[in-house]
C-alpha cells in the first residue's frame, strides 16, 4: 500500500467526519484526487464503513449493556472455527467475534438493552448451538476507553501559555 | 528612599521581549485561538511520563552527574550517530542541560570574552541577542531577506566579519520563519565559516521537524565538527517543553568548559526529566514520527489557507511556523497582530519581534489542532477581507 493511502486512512480513521477539501489541503493534494482514492479504497473494501463513536451512557433512556462472552466450541470438520463463528456473528446482538488463543476459543461481544435481554440471548441462542460447549459471560460495568478514545472527562484543555517564543 | 536602581546596567539595557506584550493582551481575552505558541500542542507521550513516575517511585530524586546521567549521554550519542552520522564520545563530548536554552547560555558564556562579537542571523529566536549580551559579548545581527526565503547567504557572513568576530549562531530549521537550509546551502556557509575561522553554535532543536528533504546536521559537514557546538533538546520533537531538557555536543575542550559553568550554576538537569528523556530516546521513535506526520499535514493546510486569503506565504521546510506576509493588508506586523487579536480573537506574533526584517510578516504556529487551525483561518479570512 502506498504511503499517501496509509496517510489518508489514518486521517479518516481518527475522524470519519473530515471534509474532502480539508483532507485535500492537509495532504497537499486536489479534492478529486482524494475522492478517487476514497472510491478506490471503498471498492477494494479497505474502507468498510464510517461509524460514529457515541457515548450512549450520556443519552437519557438509551441505556445499553455490553457483555464479553468467552465461548468454548467444537470446531467443525473441514471448516475449523469459521463455520461456528459465522453462526454466531450473524446474530445482530453480536457486535464482535474474535478467535482467541488460550483458555477458550471465541470471544464474543454482545450488546443489549438489559442484562436480562443479554442473558436470554446467551441461554436461548448462543449456548444452545450444537458446537458450543460452554459460555462464560462477563458484563461490562464501566467503559474507560473504547477504540482508542478515552470516554471519561477527556481533559483536553490547552494548558499552554497563549503566546510563547 | 531615593530611586537608586540596583539592577545592573547590562540587564537594564536589555529590551523586554516583544512577545511579552502580546502575551499580556491575549491572556486577558476569552475564546482566543492562539497561533502564537512556540511549543507542541501534543502532551508528552505517555510512556515518557510513565518512565519518570517509575524513576520517582524508585527513589531517583537526587542529583545526577553534572554533565547528566551517563546512560542518557550514551543514548544521545547513539541518537546523533544513528540520525546524523555524528560521532560524539558520551563521556566528554556531551552535556545534558536544562533545555536547549541553557545549553545556548552555557556555550556563549564558555567562549565569550568581553569585546567578542557573535553573529546572530535574524529574524531569529528572541533569546539569542540577549544571551550574547548577558555573556558579555557583542551581538552583530545579519538580516536575511524575504526574497531569499530568509536564507542566510555566505556573502552576508563575510560582510559582518570584523577582527573581533568569534562565533556565529545558526538555527536550522529556523524559528520564526520555518526556513530550512539544505546540505549544499550549509556547505556554502561552511566554506565562509572556515575561511574566517569562526566557532559555530548550531541550534538544531527543530531538526526532527522537517518535511520535504533529509536533514543535514551542521557539524556533519566536512571540517565543521571541530568548530561547532551542536545544541538540541527534547522540547519540540518529543513534546517535552515543560520538562526543560536539552543537550549540547561538541569538542571535548568546549564541553568541559560548559560543564564547569554548569556545575557551579546548575549542578545538573532535573533527574526525573532525564529519566523521561532516556525513555524518549529508547522507545519514542513512533511517537515522534506520528507527530511529525501531523505537523506536516497542518503545514500543508495552513500554508494553502494563508495563500488563499492573500497572505503570501512560502512553504516552510521545517519547524512548526508559517511566516506569511501581511503586506496586502497595508498594515504593519504589530497593527495586524493587535487588530486581529482584538477583532477576531486570534493570536499571532508580529514578525518584527524576531528582528528588523521580520517587519511586514507574522509568525503563525501550526502546532494546534486541525479544528482550531480551521477556525483560525476562517476568522483571519474575515479579518483580511475587510482590509483588501
Amino acid at each position: 500500500m502506498k504511503e499517501f493511502e496509509v496517510e489518508l486512512l489514518k486521517l479518516i480513521e481518527n475522524n470519519a467526519n473530515l471534509e474532502l477539501d480539508k483532507i485535500a489541503k492537509l495532504m497537499g493534494k486536489r479534492i478529486d484526487e482524494i475522492q478517487e482514492l476514497i472510491d478506490k479504497l471503498e471498492k477494494k473494501k479497505v474502507i468498510l464503513g464510517y461509524s460514529t463513536l457515541i457515548d450512549w451512557a450520556k443519552v437519557l433512556d438509551e441505556e445499553e449493556v455490553t457483555a464479553m462472552v468467552d465461548v468454548k466450541v467444537t470446531p467443525a470438520r473441514g471448516f475449523g472455527f469459521d463455520k461456528v463463528a459465522e453462526r454466531i456473528y450473524r446474530f445482530p446482538e453480536v457486535k464482535a467475534v474474535y478467535l482467541m488463543s488460550g483458555a477458550y476459543d471465541l470471544s464474543v461481544s454482545v450488546k443489549g438493552k438489559t442484562m436480562m435481554e443479554i442473558g436470554h440471548f446467551i441461554s436461548e441462542k448462543l449456548s444452545t448451538l450444537d458446537s458450543v460447549l460452554s459460555t462464560t459471560t462477563h458484563f461490562v460495568l464501566k467503559k474507560y476507553k473504547h477504540d482508542g478514545i478515552i470516554l471519561e472527562d477527556a481533559d483536553e484543555d490547552d494548558k499552554r501559555i497563549v503566546v510563547s517564543p | 528612599m531615593s530611586q537608586i536602581s540596583y539592577v545592573s546596567k547590562k540587564v537594564d539595557g536589555l529590551k523586554p521581549s516583544g512577545i511579552r506584550r502580546f502575551f499580556d493582551l491575549a491572556a486577558q481575552m476569552e475564546d482566543v485561538i492562539s497561533l502564537g505558541v512556540g511549543e507542541p500542542d501534543f502532551v508528552t507521550p505517555w510512556n515518557f511520563i510513565e518512565q519518570s513516575f517509575h524513576a520517582l517511585e524508585h527513589g531517583y530524586t537526587s542529583y545526577t552527574e553534572n554533565a547528566g546521567m551517563i546512560e542518557l549521554r550514551k543514548e544521545i550519542s547513539t541518537y546523533l550517530s544513528k540520525n546524523y552520522r555524528l560521532r560524539y564520545d558520551p563521556y566528554d563530548q556531551v552535556i545534558v542541560s536544562v533545555g536547549a536554552s541553557q545549553a545556548i547560555d552555557l556555550a556563549l558564556r564558555a567562549v565569550i570574552d568581553p569585546g567578542d562579537e557573535v553573529i546572530v542571523v535574524e529574524p531569529s529566536f528572541v533569546a539569542y541577542v540577549p544571551t550574547v549580551k548577558l555573556a558579555g559579548g557583542t551581538p552583530v545581527t545579519i538580516q536575511t531577506e524575504a526574497e531569499d526565503e530568509f536564507k542566510l547567504k555566505p556573502e552576508q557572513i563575510e560582510a559582518a566579519i570584523t577582527p573581533n568576530t568569534k562565533a556565529i549562531m545558526l538555527c536550522n530549521p529556523n524559528n520564526p520563519t520555518g526556513t530550512f537550509l539544505s546540505k549544499e546551502e550549509l556547505e556554502q556557509l561552511a566554506e565562509m565559516i572556515e575561511k574566517h575561522d569562526l566557532l559555530v553554535l548550531s541550534d538544531e532543536i527543530y531538526a526532527e521537524l522537517t518535511y520535504d528533504e533529509d536533514y543535514t546536521s551542521f557539524p556533519s559537514i566536512t571540517g565543521m565538527k571541530e568548530r561547532t557546538i551542536l545544541i538540541s533538546g527534547f522540547s519540540k520533537a518529543f513534546a517535552m517543553t515543560g520538562w526543560r531538557l536539552g543537550y549540547a555536543a561538541g569538542p571535548a575542550q568546549l564541553i568541559a568548559a560548559m560543564v564547569k559553568i554548569h556545575q557551579y550554576t546548575m549542578m545538573c538537569a532535573p533527574t526525573m526529566a532525564q529519566h523521561a528523556a532516556l525513555e524518549a530516546l529508547k522507545n519514542g521513535r513512533q511517537s515522534v514520527n506520528d507527530m511529525v506526520e501531523s505537523y506536516k499535514q497542518r503545514r500543508n493546510f495552513i500554508v494553502s489557507s494563508l495563500n488563499e486569503i492573500r497572505l503570501k506565504c512560502p512553504n516552510p521546510g521545517g519547524a512548526f511556523y508559517a511566516f506569511p506576509s501581511v503586506e496586502a493588508t497595508g498594515l504593519t506586523s504589530s497593527e495586524f497582530a493587535e487588530q486581529l487579536l482584538q477583532e477576531e480573537h486570534v493570536a499571532v506574533v508580529p514578525g518584527n519581534v524576531f528582528g528588523a526584517n521580520g517587519e511586514g510578516y507574522i509568525r503563525c504556529s501550526y502546532a494546534t489542532s486541525i479544528k482550531q487551525l480551521d477556525e483560525a483561518m476562517k476568522r483571519m479570512k474575515r479579518f483580511v477581507e475587510k482590509r483588501i
